[in-house]
C-alpha cells in the first residue's frame, strides 16, 4: 500500500477529554437484523434541508423500498417505505428533536409480507457523474454520523476545491455508542465497496479510514478488506480522544489541516464520510436499496446491550424491548452522553440521525450537581477542540450580548460538551451555547426579513407615485386636447364671422349700387 | 521668509482643490442616520407608531419629531438599539401605541372573501394576492403581521393568526438552574 499520507505521522487538535467509554456493553454481541414491526412511523423530515414532497396517499399500498416522499430542491433527501403495508395516515406526531414538537409524519402499517419493490443495481461507471449524485438523492442517502446531511451535495465535484483526500470517518468517539464499530467488523467489505464509489464520484487521489486506536477489531476487518480494493485504501489508526471523531478534528488529525473558521472541509481539499454512508452508498448502488435502515446501538439501562440494523421508522420502545430493557419511566436520550439529546416520549420513531439511544438511569447518569459561579479557572478553553474561549462565549451568552458572542466565534463552536464536562462549576456551557445560536439565527432571519419588506415596501411607494405620475400625464394630455379643440373652434368662429362679413359687405355693396340706380 | 509662505499658500490651494473634489466625488446621497435606524426599525410597516411607515418615523426620529418608544414590534430590544445608536437615555415602550405582540400573520377566510381589493390596497407590502371579485390570499412569507388589511375588511374575513412554534423555528431555551433548598 503506497499511501500518500504519511500515516505514520499523525497530527493533534487542542484540548478533548477522556471520559469512560462504555462501547464494550454494545460489543460483545453481533448486529441482530431487526424484522419490520407492524407499524412505521416516518418523519418526512430526517435529514437537513427541505421538507420532503409527499408522494403518496393515504390507503394506498406500498411496496419495501418504493418512495414515499421525493426531495425538494437540491438541499434534501428523499423517505422511502421501510417494509410492504399500506399508509394509514399523514400527520403531525412526535419525532426525536430536542424541541419535543409534533412534526409531519408519514405512518405504514405493515403487511407482514415484506415485499420489495422491484430494483437492481446503478451500473455507475456507465452513467454519468451528475446522474449518480441524482440517484443518491432520489435514494435519501444523507450523512449517518449524526448530522443527516445529504450526501450527494458533498459528493458533486467542485473544480474550485477539488478533493485531494477522502477521509472516512470511523473514529466513533462519543462514549456509548458502537455502531459504527459493529458495521466496520460486520460488513468491511461492503464499506469498501462503497467508499470505492465515492472515491470513483469525487476523484480523490487517496482515501484514508480513520479509526480510534480503541476499535482493534473494526480496523483489522477493515484492513483485511482494504487489500481486496481496487483502489488504495489506507487505515489508520487515531488516538483515542473524545471529540476525535467530529469532522474537522478527524481532518486535522490525519492530514495536519485546519479548517478555517468559516470554511467547509473542500476548500483544504477534504471531504470527510461517515463509514456508514458509505455503506448505504454501496447498498444502493450495488445492489439498488435506499436507505430504509440503519444500525442503532440500543445500550444503558437494558438487560442485553446490543446493535440492531433497525428498519427506520420503528418505535423506540418496541426496539428496547428487543434489548431486554423498559422504556417506560425512563429517559431515553438520543446520540451519546455529550451531544446526545433527552427524547420528548419512548413512542418516537428511529430516524436517520437514530445511532445510539440509551436508556438512562440514576446510577449512569446522576443528576447534575447545581451550577456555581464561574471561577474563571479556563479549563473550558484548555480542552475545547475548536480553541474557542468558552468562558467568555459564556458570559456573552449568558446576558444576551449576541454580537460579541458572534465575534468571539460561537457559530464555529461544534456543541462537543468538552466544556461542561470539565466545568469544576458544573456549569451547563453548552446550553449557553445553543441558546445564543438559536436566538443570533432567530434574529439574522427577522433581519432578512424585514430587509425584505423594507424592499416591497419601497416597491409599492414607488409603483404607488408612478401611477400617480401615469394619471397625471394622461390628465394633461387630456386636457391639452380640449384646449387643442377650441383653438379649431376659434377657426371656425373666425371662418364663419370673416364670411358675414363678406356677406354684409357685399350686402352694403349692393345697397349702394341700389340706391346710386335710384338716384 | 517669502518661500514659506509660498509654500503655505502653495499646499493650501492644493488641499483646497483635494477636498472640494472629494466633496463633490464622495457626496453622501441622502441621510445615513436615517437609513441606520431604519435598519433597526422591524420594517412591519404597521403605523403603530402614528407615521406612516417605518421610513418615516426612522426620518421623524432623525429630526427630534418622534421619541425612540414608540415602535411596539420592535419591542424592548428594538428601543435598546435605537437609544445605542443615538446616544439617549433608554425608556420604556409608550403603552399609547401598543403593546408587543407574538408574531403573527393575516389569513382570510377564502370562503368569505367577496373580492372588494381593500386590503390588497391596505397592505403595505403587497403580500396580498387578488383581484376584484376574486377570492384574495394572503402570501404568507411576504406577511409583516402589521394588521393593517383587518380594519378595512367589510365582511371581517381576516384574522391573525400567530406563528406556531414548529421544529424549524423552535429555539432553545434560556437554561434555567432549579434552586434547591438545601437546609431549612
Amino acid at each position: 500500500m503506497n499511501a500518500i499520507v504519511n500515516l505514520n505521522k499523525l497530527f493533534k487538535f487542542n484540548g478533548g477529554v477522556h471520559p469512560p467509554e462504555h462501547k464494550f456493553e454494545s460489543t460483545s454481541m453481533p448486529i441482530k437484523v431487526v424484522s419490520p414491526p407492524k407499524t412505521l412511523v416516518l418523519p418526512l423530515r430526517q435529514h437537513v434541508g427541505n421538507v420532503s414532497k409527499l408522494q403518496v396517499n393515504v390507503g394506498s399500498h406500498v411496496l419495501k423500498g418504493q418512495l414515499l416522499a421525493k426531495a425538494d430542491g437540491q438541499m434534501s433527501a428523499a423517505v422511502h417505505a421501510p417494509t410492504s403495508g399500506t399508509i394509514v395516515s399523514v400527520e403531525d406526531q412526535l419525532i426525536p428533536h430536542p424541541s419535543g414538537l409534533p412534526d409531519i409524519s408519514i405512518t405504514l402499517q405493515s403487511d407482514g409480507e415484506d415485499r420489495w419493490m422491484a430494483h437492481q443495481p446503478i451500473d455507475y461507471r456507465n452513467l454519468s457523474k451528475a446522474e449518480v449524485l441524482e440517484r443518491l438523492r432520489e435514494a435519501g442517502v444523507v450523512g449517518l454520523g449524526g448530522a443527516t446531511f445529504p450526501s450527494h451535495i458533498k459528493l458533486r465535484e467542485d473544480t474550485r476545491h477539488p478533493v485531494k483526500t477522502l477521509i472516512l470517518n470511523g473514529a466513533e468517539c462519543e462514549p456509548y455508542i458502537s455502531c459504527d464499530d459493529m458495521l466496520m467488523r460486520e460488513r468491511a467489505i461492503e464499506i469498501v465497496r462503497g467508499i470505492e464509489i465515492m472515491q470513483y464520484l469525487l476523484d480523490a487521489e487517496e482515501c484514508i479510514i480513520g479509526i480510534e486506536d480503541n476499535k482493534p477489531e473494526a480496523a483489522s476487518a477493515m484492513r483485511e478488506a482494504c487489500v481486496q480494493s481496487t483502489i488504495d485504501i489506507a487505515v489508520a489508526i487515531v488516538p483515542t480522544i473524545y471529540p476525535g471523531g467530529g469532522a474537522r478534528q478527524l481532518i486535522q488529525v490525519l492530514t495536519g489541516k485546519e479548517v478555517p473558521s468559516g470554511k467547509l472541509p473542500t476548500d483544504v481539499g477534504v471531504q470527510c464520510f461517515n463509514v456508514a454512508t458509505a455503506y448505504t452508498v454501496h447498498r444502493l448502488v450495488n445492489h439498488g436499496e435506499p436507505v430504509i435502515s440503519r444500525i442503532v446501538t440500543v445500550t444503558g439501562n437494558v438487560k442485553r446491550p446490543a446493535n440492531f440494523d433497525v428498519p427506520l421508522g420503528m418505535a423506540m420502545d418496541e426496539l428496547i424491548k428487543l434489548a431486554g430493557g423498559t422504556a417506560e419511566q425512563a429517559d431515553l436520550i438520543m446520540g451519546g452522553p455529550m451531544m446526545g439529546f433527552n427524547l420528548p416520549s419512548s413512542k418516537v420513531p428511529v430516524v436517520k440521525a437514530t445511532n445510539c439511544i440509551i436508556v438512562s438511569a440514576p446510577e449512569i447518569f446522576p443528576e447534575p450537581q447545581p451550577a456555581l459561579p464561574c471561577i474563571r479557572c479556563a479549563r473550558c478553553a484548555d480542552v475545547c477542540p475548536v480553541g474557542l474561549q468558552p468562558q467568555e462565549l459564556y458570559w456573552f451568552s449568558k446576558s444576551d450580548n449576541f454580537e460579541k458572542a458572534r465575534d468571539y466565534k460561537l457559530f464555529d463552536c461544534i456543541e462537543c460538551g468538552c466544556c461542561t464536562y470539565v466545568c469544576p462549576s458544573n456549569i451547563p456551557l453548552v446550553q449557553y451555547y445553543r441558546y445564543a445560536k438559536s436566538e443570533i439565527i432567530a434574529q439574522d432571519k427577522a433581519k432578512q426579513a424585514a430587509d425584505i419588506a423594507r424592499e416591497r415596501n419601497e416597491f409599492r411607494l414607488m409603483r404607488i407615485e408612478r401611477e400617480k405620475a401615469e394619471r397625471a400625464q394622461k390628465h394633461a394630455q387630456r386636457t391639452a386636447e380640449a384646449t387643442g379643440n377650441a383653438g379649431e373652434d376659434d377657426a371656425k368662429k373666425a371662418a364663419i364671422a370673416s364670411a358675414v362679413e363678406r356677406v354684409n359687405a357685399q350686402k352694403a355693396g349692393e345697397a349702394s349700387a341700389k340706391a346710386e340706380e335710384s338716384n | 521668509m517669502l518661500t514659506a509662505l509660498y509654500v503655505m499658500i502653495g499646499l493650501a490651494l492644493l488641499l483646497g482643490v483635494v477636498l472640494g473634489y472629494s466633496a463633490l466625488k464622495f457626496k453622501v446621497e441622502g441621510d445615513p442616520l436615517i437609513a441606520r435606524i431604519d435598519a433597526i426599525l422591524p420594517q412591519t410597516q404597521c403605523g403603530q407608531c402614528s407615521y406612516p411607515g417605518c421610513k418615516p418615523y426612522a426620518t421623524a426620529i432623525a429630526n427630534g419629531e418622534a421619541d425612540i418608544n414608540q415602535c411596539p414590534p420592535g419591542g424592548d430590544a428594538g428601543v435598546r438599539a435605537l437609544a445605542d445608536l443615538l446616544g439617549v437615555e433608554y425608556k420604556p415602550l409608550n403603552a399609547e401605541h401598543g403593546v408587543p405582540k407574538p408574531k403573527a400573520v393575516a389569513m382570510i377566510e377564502e370562503s368569505l372573501c367577496i373580492g372588494c381589493t381593500l386590503c390588497i390596497q391596505a397592505c403595505p407590502v403587497d403580500a396580498i394576492l387578488g383581484a376584484a371579485k376574486q377570492m384574495h390570499t394572503v402570501i404568507e412569507s411576504e406577511c409583516t403581521g402589521c394588521e393593517l388589511c383587518v380594519a378595512p375588511c367589510p365582511v371581517d374575513c381576516i384574522t391573525m393568526e400567530p406563528i406556531a412554534e414548529s421544529p424549524t423555528n423552535w429555539k432553545w431555551r434560556y437554561p434555567v438552574i432549579e434552586i434547591k433548598q438545601v437546609a431549612v
